[in-house]
């Protein structure tokens, strides 16, 4: 929405009143909040791993492999496997659905929507990015699982083979693949608003000299528009894949949690670490609290790596950073 | 590879351009018949559910178009005819789970919503039983969100300011990053964090404040971006004006650049309230949910809209808590979307025209 005017006012270097009091205190505190900001990243890490220290030392499985979750027995043991997995395999899911419908939606709205169209589109978009994500969860959990029943057994009988799409057990289809697709829906919003700003930066003479070729639509979009807008959709896609790892409350809904590590993804059950923390809290005591931010920390870093490198994908190009999605 | 394949595709002289064109209302006409053909499989097969229904007529649309391009117009037009209609069809498919979010959740909660859910709280209501309301809710996250706003906007607007007027060398950089990287930080990190500083090596109980704190993380990287970026847009000759003036900076700032981008400004913080307000999570475990009316966020469990859902659904967890529960959702939705509009409303309204 917004671009940044090329004279933007950084490197101003006369500053003849910087001696003035007032101005020392302003820009003191301007300084000290962003000093803040660090410190508060710097915290969050820090209180997360001396708690995680606290529970690991307790911690008689072994946290990368034991399957269980049970900080509080007398004989603590609890791993994270199952959520390392369920949190990897249902956001492949969702990415794997969500990146090429935000690239045709966004594709849609910069390139094939009538102009009428397009605008109004662009800005639902915007607005259901809004939605929050327990409106998603409920959603999901009484609309779309009943939903699911069909696609399932469908994907049962006719990719059965895969081993992936394997269901052994019956039930209500509240597995990674449901939770999948309501992540990829969610993240949807997002991954379109980032993408279409880049694709409406693509160089018009670029278009043109494609289409004055006599390239077709589609062959002028993949010659000049997508290797153009590369980074873009790659910073659009983490973007939306470290919300789909993070997001809690709507996979708690729709999950039915259990500490199986199962590739049959229609088989009901396996967990995530955000889904595990806010379903075991309530009812944690000291050590599975500790536990929990164990788990917690491994999240952090994760999603901070992700982000990290979206953010040095898209710092190649200033222009379009997805804050304003 | 483009230039054979145009001299290859060359039509003799004389013969019109518009010869082997699929006539205008093609797409529509294959878009009729694959959605028929797929409903009468779907009918036929005796399909139950409706996903499969639209996901048979959606390939039998990209199936259809594409040969029936290729019979008539060519590989590389197909192609082309082809690229759209996948476009079109991602649009579709977007579009119906979105619509049909928005409007499950307007059906569902129409009935609910009225003046008692509005003004009553879920104190001796019976779980298993209708009636109660989303009072206490409402105060909650009103509460929670406004003292979050309160401490998140001055930080996210100071640290914008320092970004734009004096950021230079490595901490500006460093602040910049991990701004940026703290966008992305898990709601339930953001409460774990909270949780062990506040509330386990500081001592405090479950309270609405301790709620705001987490919130309040999350919505300043947001604050400060999108800060930033109006305070951007300001133009260079009005502060060199003021400066000219004799107006010192931290004066230029307050009364000169802050005021011009106010209204961008503001639609930032509205559009950040608006995200921490659906924060179900870090609500969940720190101020920990309450059925009564909690006027004070610094004393006692409250609730809040998102966790009043969360209760309903998973702890209720029959007719009667999953018809509140889209009551409050309803509510929670037209409050977000509306702040939204608002925000964007002003941001139209009130944008710092760039310089000229």
């Amino acid at each position: 929405m917004t671009s940044s005017s090329p004279a933007a006012p950084r490197g101003r270097d006369r500053r003849p009143r910087d001696s003035r009091v007032g101005d020392k205190i302003f820009m003191n505190f301007a300084r000290g909040s962003g000093i803040l900001l660090l410190v508060i990243m710097a915290a969050i890490a820090g209180f997360l791993a001396w708690r995680s220290g606290l529970a690991l030392s307790k911690n008689d499985g072994n946290f990368l492999t034991s399957f269980e979750w049970a900080p509080d027995a007398p004989k603590p043991v609890f791993g994270i496997p199952v959520l390392v997995f369920g949190t990897i395999v249902s956001a492949v899911i969702a990415m794997a659905i969500a990146v090429p419908v935000a690239i045709g939606i966004a594709l849609f709205i910069s390139h094939y929507a009538p102009r009428r169209i397009a605008q109004p589109f662009a800005y639902l978009v915007d607005l259901l990015a809004a939605v929050p994500s327990i409106v998603y969860g409920l959603w999901g959990a009484l609309f779309l699982v009943p939903h699911m029943d069909g696609l399932t057994s469908w994907l049962n009988e006719y990719l059965g083979w895969t081993y992936i799409f394997d269901q052994t057990k019956t039930g209500t289809p509240r597995n990674l693949f449901t939770v999948g697709i309501l992540l990829a829906i969610m993240v949807l919003p997002i991954i379109t608003a980032v993408s279409r700003e880049v694709f409406r930066q693509v160089p018009r003479m670029h278009e043109e000299a494609a289409l004055a070729l006599g390239a077709t639509r589609w062959e002028m979009i993949r010659t000049a528009v997508l290797p153009f807008g590369r980074p873009g959709i790659i910073s659009a896609s983490m973007l939306g894949l470290g919300r789909a790892l993070g997001e809690t409350i709507a996979v708690a809904v729709v999950l039915s949690s259990s500490n199986i590590l199962s590739l049959h993804i229609l088989d009901a059950g396996g967990g995530t670490f955000a889904q595990n923390i806010a379903l075991k809290f309530a009812e944690a005591g000291d050590n599975g609290r500790n536990a929990l931010m164990a788990s917690g920390l491994v999240l952090f870093v994760i999603t901070l790596l992700v982000n990290g490198a979206a953010r040095l994908i898209i710092a190649r190009r200033k222009e379009y950073s997805g804050a304003n999605a | 590879m483009t230039v054979t394949a145009v001299v290859e595709d060359a039509r003799p002289m004389g013969r019109p351009l518009t010869a082997n064109r699929l006539p205008k209302w093609a797409p529509a006409a294959v878009a009729v018949a694959s959605i028929a053909l797929g409903c009468g499989i779907g009918a036929g097969a005796g399909l139950a559910s409706h996903l499969q229904w639209g996901l048979i007529s959606a390939a039998l649309f990209l199936l259809i178009s594409y040969g029936v391009s290729a019979r008539v117009e060519g590989r590389r037009q197909a192609k082309d005819r082809f690229a759209t209609s996948v476009v079109w069809v991602a649009f579709i498919l977007a579009v119906v789970p979105l619509v049909a979010l928005t409007v499950y959740t307007v059906q569902q909660g129409i009935d609910v919503v009225d003046g008692n859910f509005l003004s009553h709280s879920m104190k001796g209501v019976l779980q298993s039983g209708p009636g109660g309301g989303i009072y206490h809710a409402l105060i909650g996250t009103l509460e929670q969100v406004g003292l979050a706003t309160a401490i998140a906007a001055p930080i996210g607007l100071l640290t914008a300011v320092y970004l734009v007027e004096y950021g230079r060398g490595k901490l500006a950089k460093a602040v910049t990053f991990f701004v940026d990287v703290m966008t992305g930080i898990p709601s339930i990190v953001a409460g774990l964090f909270i949780l062990s500083l506040w509330n386990l090596a500081l001592g405090f109980g479950y309270s609405g404040f301790s709620g705001s704190l987490a919130l309040a993380i999350l919505m300043m990287p947001v604050v400060v971006r999108s800060t930033e970026e109006m305070l951007k847009l300001v133009p260079n000759e009005l502060r060199e004006a003021s400066y000219a003036l004799g107006v010192p900076k931290w004066k230029t700032i307050l009364r000169i650049v802050l005021p011009t981008a106010i209204g961008g400004i503001t639609t930032g913080v509205m559009l950040a309230v608006a995200r921490i307000t659906g924060e179900t999570a870090p609500v969940m475990m720190l101020v920990f949910g309450a059925d009564y009316i909690n006027n004070n966020p610094f004393d006692g469990p409250q609730q809040s809209l998102p966790m009043y859902i969360w209760t309903q659904y998973s702890q209720v967890n029959n007719d009667f808590g999953y018809a509140r529960a889209w009551g409050a959702a309803l509510v929670l939705i037209a409050f977000v979307m509306g702040l939204n509009l608002i925000a964007r409303g002003i941001a139209r309204w009130r944008s710092p025209k760039a310089g000229h």
